[in-house]
């Protein structure tokens, strides 16, 4: 009977395999034969998805966590971790709550009793949620203190004002969907605000509303924008957000 | 620099040959030219290769990479020489302040002996043609794996974070929503408590709607107004103040409306009178 081959042996056969070696390109740390030379660290970054988001060498002050406090990457991270999270709830929530019944406010209790991890993960996109509207806030104060607004960085600035008003939405729409007394009374008195704009005051708070105060069609309104329109719009000025970052020449300074 | 006089030849091949030439109608500096070529072949052929060390050392310090041109297969005799130290040493017109290509450095390469005595030009590229490209290198490191493990520990570390408080802390969650029972106070969301908090004081008209116009303006605006060059705090002291200004205007605004308002958004104070907020 043939020897059968050691894990590692194994392991090696198995990275040999035309399939393995067409997932993970050369300069994989993945791939058989990795060195840790300046090639294979060129190569892992640009044989890469990541070579999207980062180039292969960086100024070295952009490893400094105190020029930048990583906030503008914690809050992509937090986006991320909020997206997984919402995904899972998503399972359990319909954005119902005609006038009888309140099958929101239903799937909610039993996503905090009946369903596995679901009070965690609830927890996790609530305080994600917060936490990522505090990061935007912190990088963009960041971002002004280390002047890297200034050319060529200007158009990127503007980017990112979008993306927090754009976050401020998320987090808004999100805040009803509970469909408790804080939720819709947070959403009534926030909306107000919005009513005294002029002219167009009343037809805003309409278009916003879907009617005259927070109920059912505000409810299924701002669920579509919670999990639909705004996340496809952020991820569109992300991108591009991400990108002028590299063509306005990586990231600025150091001062 | 070969002048013709320098350069042997087979003064009978080149008289036949310009004989021939002319009788053929061609031109007679072009006759000449082909003449002095040829007699120039006729006498290498009976002589082999000229010595090139016999050449004047003058000529060939003057122009290291073309030697001199002798003739090589037709051309004006006299325009030759002329066009070669063009090639080598192109001189730019001194009225223009330009930068010139530095002497060759090091070893210049000698031509082999017994090689053809003969050079093509490939280009001729004036030297403002030629854009430098000085772009600093700088102290710069590798992506993989420096920044990249710096980003998953920030990672690890929000998301254990995150988890953790999440285990024990929940997020809030109240009764049914019921539109006909106002809760007292009834707050926004924590980040436009700010602004609530500004409508005790202005018309809402003004807290509402003008103010966030303007906020919503003012940073958008702000790479294109602020147009100091500098990123040196030092030097960027009044847009500093400003901003500061308005983040902490802000920040304290958004503080009040959470900690220090209660029923009816009256004053409270937060260690007597307790908490009225709910994230």
């Amino acid at each position: 009977m043939p020897r059968l081959p050691s894990p590692g042996e194994a392991l090696d056969k198995v990275r040999e395999t035309e399939v393995w070696k067409s997932v993970f390109r050369p300069g994989s740390i993945f791939r058989k034969g990795y060195k840790d030379t300046q090639r294979d660290r060129a190569l892992a970054t640009m044989n890469n998805v990541l070579y999207h988001l980062h180039p292969v060498k960086i100024k070295r002050h952009g490893l400094k966590l105190t020029y930048t406090f990583c906030l503008g990457g914690l809050s992509f991270f937090l986006f991320v971790l909020l997206t997984v999270t919402g995904i899972y709830l998503m399972f359990f929530y319909r954005p119902a709550a005609t006038l009888g019944g309140a099958q929101a406010y239903n799937d909610m209790l039993t996503i905090r009793s009946g369903v596995y991890f679901g009070d965690l993960v609830r927890n996790i996109h609530r305080w994600a949620a917060h936490l990522m509207v505090l990061s935007v806030t912190l990088h963009m104060a960041r971002v002004f203190y280390t002047g890297a607004y200034k050319p060529p960085r200007e158009f990127n600035w503007v980017v990112g004002v979008i993306l927090l008003f754009l976050t401020l939405g998320l987090s808004f729409t999100g805040y009803l969907l509970p469909w408790d007394q804080l939720s819709i009374w947070a959403v009534t008195v926030g909306t107000n605000l919005a009513g005294y704009s002029p002219l167009i005051a009343n037809q805003a708070r309409f278009i916003l509303l879907g009617g005259l105060e927070v109920g059912p069609e505000t409810l299924l309104r701002w669920y579509v924008l919670h999990v639909l329109a705004l996340p496809f719009v952020l991820v569109l000025f992300l991108s591009v957000h991400f990108w002028r970052i590299r063509k306005d020449g990586g990231i600025s300074g150091p001062m | 620099m070969a002048t013709r006089e320098e350069t042997p030849l087979d003064q009978e091949v080149y008289d036949g040959t310009l004989a021939a030439e002319l009788a053929k109608g061609t031109d007679r500096r072009v006759a000449e030219g082909r003449a002095r070529a040829a007699a120039v072949r006729a006498y290498r052929k009976v002589h082999g290769e000229p010595e090139r060390e016999a050449k004047p050392p003058a000529s060939r310090e003057a122009a290291p990479a073309a030697p001199p041109a002798e003739g090589n297969g037709g051309g004006a005799p006299a325009a030759v020489p002329a066009a070669a130290a063009a090639a080598v040493a192109y001189a730019p017109p001194p009225a223009a302040a330009v930068r010139t290509a530095p002497p060759p450095t090091g070893r210049a390469p000698s031509p082999k002996v017994g090689a053809p005595d003969k050079h093509r030009l490939l280009a001729l590229v004036a030297p403002e043609g030629i854009q430098r490209v000085e772009r600093e290198q700088g102290d710069r490191i590798n992506v993989f794996p420096h920044l990249l493990m710096e980003e998953f520990i920030a990672l690890l570390v929000i998301t254990v974070f995150v988890t953790i408080f999440s285990t024990f802390v929940n997020a809030p969650l109240r009764e049914l929503a019921n539109p006909n029972l106002t809760p007292n106070p009834s707050k926004a969301p924590w980040y436009f408590l700010g602004l609530q908090e500004l409508l005790r004081y202005f018309h809402p008209m003004i807290a509402g709607v003008i103010i966030p116009t303007l906020i919503l303006v003012g940073l958008t605006a702000i790479p294109y107004v602020d147009r100091n060059p500098s990123t040196r705090p030092g030097d960027r002291k009044l847009v500093i103040t400003l901003f500061t200004m308005l983040f902490m205007f802000g920040a304290t605004l958004t503080i009040i409306g959470s900690f220090f308002r209660g029923p009816g958004f009256n004053w409270v104070w937060p260690w007597s009178q307790g908490l009225f907020f709910d994230l």
